[in-house]
């Protein structure tokens, strides 16, 4: 450490004596519950991901069984589901709600608010210089709705006709008729209800953080000298705001379809001979509400990851970030674009071929954003003081998932080549690679990096490099080879491809992919249990700047209080990324500027 | 380092803030139903219809109440609490015969046998209008809690926010039905 962050540290924490920390009348609930502290709010939302996380992969684990031998009989799985696994044999509804719960909870539940709320509430506070979000009482209520949304989705998993199985985009008439499915049932409801619990939440979490970083920035912190995690976050909460209403209105719809008899989504169906009364509905127009939300989802779920990891490349590199200026305007870039590409998803839905080409256009032009960020990761890491940590690790994991995941996104982004693979395993490969996986490595390295100032501790560095390394080859080998079956025609959701001739050849590939994936799940189990560990055990942080930042979390107490900062809030004289800048190694953000200093 | 006194930056109230995103958000809501209303429109089964007569005299009703909140907001800036109380009482009463005259369009509208579930075109109208006069409820549910405290004896701290933050609201859901209101007449 410098000599210069000692003098700082000793100087912080002398501070902190003298002024002692902010002493509410806090009970039990008031401080661990029902808490207004944006980081206790923040390590709520971490946990319930956790919890989920774990829900929705081992979910992954159990269709994978069944994908990787369709033949075998596992007699603890009826122990485990009961009749949905009559005689060790995953039934196929049961296959459908598997695939629909493990992407509707991956993509809302740990991608959005366990990736969002956690380092949204976490971070924006502590690196702009606040003491709180702007109105805290709308961060607790947001957790709250989420808890909530929760609660209802868990229960839909213990109801007997079983959870929701039209897939996690809901497409009607399965979503919008019980008569369809046993998952197109109470589950479906459920899940509906869950899912506008879900909104709410976002949507407060949302206005909190556009407000909060928009007017609550300490003083010197102009926008242009925010870290990348904060522009990051706001735009995802810019794209939560406008994008998850629409999603709303989808669904209501839908649930008027389902329960009062309308026929906004349906037409023209015949269930079980039946002639269904529903006329003048077309099923396309939910496609288009879902993905005027489902599309910018996936930024939504990217973007913070690319925010973190910007932050962990330069902070590892001992390198300034290469092209802040444009890091934030691709951010911007992608945020417009995401409204403008949505109908991509659509292709094959009989879409005017003329609108499919402006569709591709948009699409392809999100390459040219992405390519200056993942040039400017690069150049970051180019010739820097590279520290391996394991955020350091999982951030550069996150640059290589991007690349591979992005590059094929060029493929499904053209209207004629997603012709022969949409619906197949080609898709699965690219989504997974680049917003799937690609978020949780950003996701881990957020966890690994700021760990030590969310509970004062370490987690142990051993298991964090066995976690990485087997997580990043993992990943490869599950999705890298799902590209080839994709190509070769295998469709997605289907429960068992052994009656194709055709698909036979991939018997071994799906065993083999199947075995990869159990490994990569335990591994993550390893994770959750260094996490939970290393809150009560693990090395105690004794300095208070661990990794040497510029940013103003670390010029907080180890374990700051409400409030954040026990004296004044520090004031802020120059952009984050003053790394071996003039002889110096870093200068953090609250330093003033020197009169012989040369500019950045 | 520098350890003096320090102000957090503060340009517009983060409560009005707050709301100004939220209303952008409910935009958003009311934009994806009127898009899709304008893409069934253009296809095939659609029944263009009257709209209640009702629905023309709740805009009047709802352009009234937004003058007389204007007014109430001004006369509590004046600190005129005798004005304010009853400006503020009488938009409350407005925003209720607003929610009102529209039960009784959606009544009468229903009658004509256009029910819910008549045609796709009915169905559209019963929710965006209700969706809308939900939001209204919301602004009725917030002036309720503000004519109560009006009339509060406690009443002394002039605070203006949750005035302004209310004002803002409710001219908001009264301009959001005058474009729907434009949206339904035009596209039928």
């Amino acid at each position: 450490m410098s000599t210069m962050s000692l003098q700082e540290t000793a100087h912080h924490e002398g501070h902190a004596d003298a002024h002692g920390e902010h002493h509410h009348h806090e009970t039990f609930i008031t401080k661990y519950v029902f808490s207004q502290d944006h980081k206790t709010i923040a390590k709520q939302f971490l946990v319930t991901g956790i919890i989920w996380a774990i829900i929705g992969g081992l979910f992954s684990v159990i269709f994978r069984l069944q994908l990787g031998d369709p033949n075998a009989t596992y007699p603890w799985l009826e122990d485990l589901l009961g009749h949905w696994a009559k005689g060790g044999k995953l039934q196929p509804e049961f296959y459908y709600a598997l695939v629909t719960m493990h992407g509707t909870i991956l993509v809302f539940f740990v991608l959005t608010a366990g990736l969002s709320g956690t380092f949204a509430n976490f971070l924006i506070p502590l690196q702009i210089g606040a003491r709180d979000m702007a109105s805290p009482m709308l961060n607790m209520l947001s957790y709250w709705f989420f808890f909530l949304a929760s609660v209802i989705m868990m229960s839909s998993l213990f109801v007997q006709t079983g959870p929701a199985s039209g897939g996690w985009t809901i497409y009607p008439p399965l979503s919008a008729l019980g008569e369809a499915s046993s998952g197109s049932k109470i589950g479906m409801d459920l899940w509906l209800v869950s899912m506008a619990m879900f909104i709410v939440s976002s949507l407060l979490g949302g206005l909190n953080y556009i407000t909060t970083i928009l007017n609550m920035r300490t003083k010197g912190m102009s926008m242009t000298r925010m870290p990348l995690t904060i522009w990051s976050l706001f735009f995802t909460a810019v794209l939560g705001v406008l994008s998850f209403p629409v999603l709303l209105s989808g669904a209501i719809l839908l649930l008027f379809d389902r329960n009062l008899g309308t026929s906004f989504y349906l037409s023209d169906i015949v269930v079980a001979g039946k002639i269904l009364p529903n006329e003048g509905g077309s099923a396309i127009l939910f496609q288009h509400l879902f993905w005027f939300l489902g599309h910018p989802e996936v930024y939504i779920i990217l973007l913070p990851a690319m925010g973190m990891s910007s932050e962990i490349l330069s902070v590892n590199s001992r390198k300034p970030i290469f092209g802040y200026m444009a890091m934030v305007g691709s951010l911007f870039a992608i945020t417009i674009l995401a409204f403008l590409v949505w109908a991509h998803h659509m292709f094959v839905t009989g879409l005017n071929p003329f609108l499919g080409s402006v569709f591709v256009l948009l699409t392809l032009l999100i390459a040219v954003p992405s390519a200056i960020k993942v040039f400017n990761w690069l150049t970051t890491l180019w010739r820097g003081n590279i520290r391996f940590t394991p955020a350091m690790l999982f951030a550069i994991g996150f640059v290589s998932l991007f690349i591979s995941g992005g590059l094929t996104g060029i493929f499904l982004g053209n209207s004629a080549l997603d012709i022969h693979l949409h619906d197949t395993y080609f898709v699965i490969a690219h989504f997974h690679i680049v917003m799937g996986v690609a978020s949780f490595f950003g996701m881990f390295a957020g966890v690994y990096h700021w760990y030590p100032k969310m509970f004062g501790r370490y987690l142990n560095n051993t298991l964090a490099y066995i976690h990485f390394w087997i997580t990043i080859v993992g990943a490869y080998l599950i999705f890298w080879p799902m590209h080839y079956e994709g190509l070769a025609g295998m469709p997605r959701r289907y429960y068992d491809f052994s009656n194709w001739e055709s698909f036979k050849m991939f018997g071994g590939l799906n065993e083999f992919i199947s075995l990869v994936a159990l490994i990569v799940f335990a591994v993550q189990i390893l994770f959750v249990i260094n996490f939970f560990y290393s809150i009560w055990k693990g090395r105690k942080v004794t300095t208070q700047n661990p990794w040497e930042a510029n940013t103003l979390e670390w010029t907080a107490p180890i374990r700051p209080g409400h409030g954040n900062w026990p004296g004044e809030i520090p004031e802020v004289h120059r952009w984050p990324y003053d790394y071996a800048k003039d002889g110096k190694d870093f200068i953090p953000q609250d330093v003033p500027v020197g009169a012989d200093e040369s500019k950045h | 380092m520098s350890s003096v006194a320090i102000k957090q930056t503060n340009k517009i109230h983060p409560h009005k803030f707050t709301l100004w995103v939220g209303i952008g958000s409910i935009v958003m809501m009311f934009a994806g139903l009127t898009s899709a209303y304008i893409v069934k429109r253009n296809q095939a089964n659609w029944i263009s219809y009257e709209l209640p007569v009702a629905f023309y005299y709740s805009a009047v009703v709802i352009i009234l109440s937004s003058l007389t909140l204007h007014f109430s907001a001004k006369a509590f800036k004046n600190r005129e609490v005798g004005a304010y109380r009853k400006l503020m009482a009488t938009t409350l009463l407005l925003g209720v015969l607003f929610i009102a005259l529209q039960i009784i369009g959606f009544n009468n509208f229903w009658n004509e046998g256009m029910t819910l579930q008549a045609s796709v075109s009915y169905s559209f109208l019963y929710v965006i209008v209700g969706l809308h006069a939900i939001h209204v409820i919301g602004g009725a549910v917030a002036l309720i809690i503000m004519s109560v405290k009006s009339f509060s004896k406690k009443t002394k701290n002039y605070n203006i926010v949750p005035v302004d933050l209310i004002c803002t609201y409710w001219h908001f859901v009264d301009l959001l039905w005058l474009y729907l209101l434009v949206f339904l007449i035009m596209i039928k």
